[in-house]
């Protein structure tokens, strides 16, 4: 468990780094076309860019957590309006000797959770209306216990960090492409003149957009290999150690498998953090695309070694 | 030369294990100790819920007074009990009688129906395995205390200090819900 807490700093650092000397490989570029290869220019580029991914990793690790909550449209609800939900959380919190996550809803039908924070003092746990009208008590325990257990091995800090830097490329993408778009028309009324460079400029700006844009499906992948499958696993196993009760969780990931309801909010920045992978695709077993790219092991292997503790 | 280097070397390793041993031996006793007073605050929570219950039942089932004397007096015995095994026991005979209580009200389906009576099981549920969490966890670090405390070598450290064994809090399980696996409609 501790080794697992340690692995996890150690990655959130690394990620964070990767991501720091990518940007700042970009804003070298950046500078470069615009300062039409000044040396200047680009370093300035460097030092921006390296700037503002260093803000955007401080605000993934202090507001990551928001981000993730927002996009998955969760709501905080009070003790009064879901008593059951609060009372299990506190006791699985009790469990495992961590402060009490704050309580939110997903208003989705499909059964499914996440917890996401960066630390256990910080740490947020979501689930689904769909989970809170299915489970029974002991199942929702088997639940909040695997999410508890991400919680006190710090997979949520990688886990949110790696989700708010996928939003950040897509988003800077986009700003890119776009800036392309409507810079391509101005910069084209005004090379009328004759100033054929700055066109050039924008073209290779959007070249790099256009790079950004393709590459982020490859996030998934990348996702993949930071939250290996081992961790869904090793969160099974140490939910079961804080409820002492595998059939509770097995009962559970059951009715999940054979529940056939899409998840709309879902998406690739995201889908990592749930209980088990969400599914936008209808039918029992996910589509063989969704598998290649899947950051869950198959729902039933994770059955049947409940079955056998 | 080299000799006087591996002695040295060595008493370095021993005082490095000694601090961090006795470090440890700390953190685990500080960690027990914030456990027992988790327990506390459940059981605590557990008696103020009491009379509530007590009073919710009595709206509908007046006449039915053994069970809540008996309730009343294995709750004042529970607020009153000493060490840790005293408090085991108290709280074990308390449960039982909730149970009976409970046990009572289901015969009155009015009561059962009623939204008051409904919320308070639900907290009584929740208190309960509260108490089982904190007795789960509090249990699990006494048995790294007492491991650390009487295993060799750490033993040997664990002289350095106050160190004592604690008691383990042995509480019956509250009984879990049958897992369904019919689908709600």
């Amino acid at each position: 468990m501790y080794e697992q807490i340690a692995s996890n700093e150690r990655k959130s650092v690394l990620i964070v780094l990767g991501a720091l000397v990518f940007t700042g490989g970009l804003g070298y570029l950046f500078g470069l076309i615009i300062g039409g290869g000044s040396f200047g220019t680009a370093i300035t580029g460097l030092a921006v860019a390296l700037l503002l991914s260093a803000a955007l990793s401080y605000w993934s690790y202090a507001h990551g957590d928001q981000l993730v909550l927002r996009t998955s449209r969760a709501r905080a609800v009070t003790h009064e309006e879901e008593p059951r939900l609060h009372n299990v959380v506190e006791g699985l919190a009790i469990a495992a000797g961590l402060p009490k996550p704050a309580v939110y809803i997903v208003p989705e039908k499909a059964p499914n959770a996440f917890a996401t924070g960066r630390d256990s003092e910080h740490s947020s746990i979501a689930v689904t209306q769909g989970l809170l009208d299915t489970m029974n008590r002991v199942e929702l325990e088997g639940e909040i216990g695997h999410e508890m257990s991400h919680v006190r091995d710090l997979d949520i800090l990688l886990g949110t960090i790696v989700a708010t830097l996928v939003v950040a490329d897509v988003l800077i993408a986009e700003f890119m492409l776009r800036w392309f778009w409507w810079g391509g028309m101005f910069g084209g009324g005004r090379s009328r003149g004759g100033d054929g460079e700055g066109a050039q400029g924008f073209a290779l700006l959007a070249a790099l957009g256009l790079v950004l844009a393709l590459i982020t499906p490859f996030f998934a992948q990348i996702i993949k290999l930071a939250m290996s499958r081992r961790r869904e696993y090793l969160a099974d196993v140490e939910g079961v150690k804080l409820t002492r009760y595998p059939p509770g969780l097995a009962s559970a990931l059951r009715k999940i498998a054979a529940d056939p309801t899409p998840m709309r909010v879902a998406n690739n920045a995201t889908a990592h953090l749930w209980l088990n992978q969400p599914s936008r695709i209808h039918g029992e077993d996910n589509h063989w695309f969704e598998n290649l790219f899947s950051t869950h092991p198959p729902i039933q292997d994770r059955i049947r070694i409940l079955e056998e503790m | 030369m080299v000799a006087v280097w591996v002695i040295v070397g060595l008493v370095v390793l021993a005082g490095l294990y000694v601090a961090f041993t006795y470090n440890r031996l700390v953190r685990t006793r500080v960690r027990a100790e914030n456990a027992w007073s988790q327990i506390d605050v459940q059981l605590r929570r557990r008696y103020d819920l009491i009379p509530n219950l007590v009073e919710a039942v009595k709206g509908y089932a007046a006449h039915e007074r053994e069970v809540f004397e008996e309730v009343a007096r294995a709750r004042s015995a529970a607020q009153q009990a000493q060490g840790i095994q005293g408090q085991a026991q108290a709280e074990n005979e308390l449960t039982r009688s909730l149970s009976r209580l409970i046990a009572v009200a289901e015969n009155y389906p009015d009561l059962k129906a009623s939204q008051n009576f409904l919320a308070l099981q639900e907290e009584l549920t929740a208190t309960e395995s509260r108490i089982a969490y904190a007795r789960q966890f509090y249990n699990d670090e006494v048995q790294q205390l007492n491991t650390l405390i009487q295993a060799f070598p750490s033993n040997l450290v664990a002289r350095l200090g106050t160190f004592q064994p604690r008691e383990f809090f042995e509480i019956e399980e509250p009984a879990r819900g049958p897992v369904s696996v019919t689908f709600p409609s």
